[in-house]
């Protein structure tokens, strides 16, 4: 279990200037489900690579339980939380889908029947039993996304990142992202994910923390920022509700962020 | 201006089953057809037989009939094809040049290799950079933009080539809904001028949108056919791996509940 922590977060990228954070202050509990959205550019990406250290703050700190990640190494960090990149084949290189997921765990020294249990629960999780010997690039681009999304999971961290984890995924693959999140987050570890997908994140996060420009312009409950008074700060960031949202507003029902909230307002 | 698979099949290289089998479809004038399906349905697959890149560039087997505007193009070289056919990867890492220094040079890397005059190349590569709202960035080096920019970049460069064809896949899947919108805009307006367009996407909220028509792909072969708003409401969808457009799966949950509220129902239909 861990609490993460930004206090006054800059990074300025060394090659254009722009202030990528530009004062991010944002406490996650440990065992919450967060999404991070926010529109292309705002920052979100730059944000969840200082909590594994591959970027370092030009201003303020992170902590992971209250430990200064700056004083941490990369491989402690690794420990304790685990990211899963946007694009899986900047994160895959091993030649079969066993070794792959294999890769971190034996790092943290996991060996005999714990590698062999965590590397089964990932593949389980992320239906990919049946491919450990499969080359992972036999595998399409969907079930890649997913076998990266297992080599993070097999390292059993107490907080895991995904970075647009439902990109390129079909209907089955969206449902299998959010039940990882579900059986994640059961499991009292923290997972944080950025995503584009509004439907997605209103039905699978309990906290939504919204970017813009670098800065954090809203963060709270679906109900909350999917709500009417939240709007403006949405689309200031060229976000749109879900569907749901707008017709609960429409009907006069209050805040309905998801087709089930929408549903039982009406029946009610 | 139209492109037509007639029995088409495909092989990948080594592969044991086809990718693609009997596959009939018409991409015609200034038609967007939406094409979907689950992951490893075929779809990219199919995106690199319409391009041509399937067989020229990516080796494998095919069968069957491709024309283009009536002439079977079996035997044209890769470069005939894509003077007449652009093609956008879901990557767009892959789609970049490496070879240019600014998005600007990026952008006109395309129409510059088509040998138009200097004025119009700047003309293409600012009005595709506006449309795409990334005319701020055109003096970016395109390796180092996020990868949303950078899909937006890969478009830009093919809106200038004005192709008479274009094949999309996933143009949107790292763009944030602005970027989703925008990306949408442009493909009406090329469609608008006559451009057939083929869009590989997951988001069936845009192809709803845009599309006159949806195929969609199980197993290789054309499970579906037909105008958009039948076959993305149709109830085998969810069953052939493809997410409802939020309208209609809200509908589904609303009936399944045993609401019947006339309000939604109007909101629905109406869009």
């Amino acid at each position: 279990m861990a609490e993460l922590r930004a206090e006054g977060l800059v990074h300025v990228y060394r090659d254009g200037g722009v202030r990528a954070l530009d004062g991010v202050d944002l406490a996650i509990a440990p065992g919450q489900r967060v999404a991070l959205i926010g529109q292309n550019g705002s920052g979100k990406t730059t944000l969840v690579r200082h909590l594994n250290g591959l970027l370092r703050p030009t201003e303020g700190r992170v902590t992971v339980d209250a430990t200064d990640a700056a004083s941490l190494t990369v491989a402690q960090l690794a420990s304790r939380v685990g990211l899963v990149f946007q694009d899986p084949d900047r994160q895959i290189f091993a030649g079969s889908v066993r070794a792959e997921v294999e890769f971190g765990p034996r790092n943290l020294g996991r060996s005999g029947s714990a590698l062999g249990s965590a590397v089964a629960d990932a593949l389980a999780a992320t239906g990919l039993v049946g491919e450990e010997e499969t080359n992972p690039y036999d595998l399409g681009q969907s079930r890649r996304k997913l076998l990266a999304i297992a080599s993070v999971l097999a390292m059993r961290t107490p907080v895991v990142v995904l970075d647009e984890p439902t990109t390129g995924q079909d209907a089955r693959g969206v449902e299998r992202v959010r039940a990882v999140v579900e059986g994640v987050a059961a499991e009292g570890r923290t997972v944080l994910a950025i995503s584009h997908d509004m439907r997605f994140v209103a039905e699978t996060f309990e906290r939504i923390v919204v970017m813009r420009a670098g800065r954090i312009v809203g963060d709270g409950t679906p109900e909350t920022v999917f709500g009417a008074d939240a709007w403006e700060a949405l689309r200031s960031t060229y976000l749109e509700p879900p569907l749901a949202a707008v017709l609960g507003d429409r009907f006069g029902m209050g805040s309905t962020p998801t087709d089930t909230s929408l549903i039982e307002a009406l029946l009610a | 201006m139209t492109i037509s698979l007639a029995g088409v099949g495909y092989r990948y290289a080594g592969a044991t089953a086809p990718a693609l089998l009997d596959v009939d479809l018409e991409l015609r004038d200034g038609e967007v057809l939406g094409l979907v399906g689950a992951s490893e349905a075929g779809k990219t697959t199919l995106c690199l037989v319409v391009s041509g890149l399937a067989p020229r560039t990516v080796g494998g087997q095919i069968r069957g009939a491709i024309r283009l505007d009536g002439e079977d193009v079996d035997a044209w070289p890769m470069h005939r094809i894509s003077e007449r056919v652009g093609i956008g990867f879901q990557n767009p890492a892959t789609q970049l040049s490496q070879v240019t220094g600014s998005v600007f040079e990026e952008v006109a890397f395309g129409p510059m290799n088509l040998a138009l005059p200097r004025d119009e190349v700047a003309e293409r590569t600012w009005s595709a950079l506006e449309s795409l709202r990334i005319d701020t960035l055109a003096e970016r080096d395109p390796v180092r933009l996020s990868g949303g920019q950078q899909q937006l970049v890969a478009l830009a460069g093919l809106l200038a080539m004005r192709p008479e064809h274009l094949v999309l896949d996933e143009p949107t899947a790292q763009l944030d809904p602005a970027g989703t919108r925008l990306v949408a805009d442009a493909i009406e307006r090329l469609a608008a001028d006559g451009a057939s367009i083929l869009v590989a996407e997951q988001k069936t909220d845009l192809l709803a949108a845009i599309c006159s028509r949806v195929v969609v792909l199980d197993g290789g072969r054309v499970a579906q056919l037909g105008p958009a708003a039948e076959v993305l409401g149709d109830r085998r969808l969810r069953d052939l791996g493809v997410a409802e457009p939020s309208a209609v799966r809200l509908q589904r949950a609303a009936e399944a509940a045993g609401v019947h509220d006339a309000r939604l129902s109007e909101a629905l239909a109406g869009g």
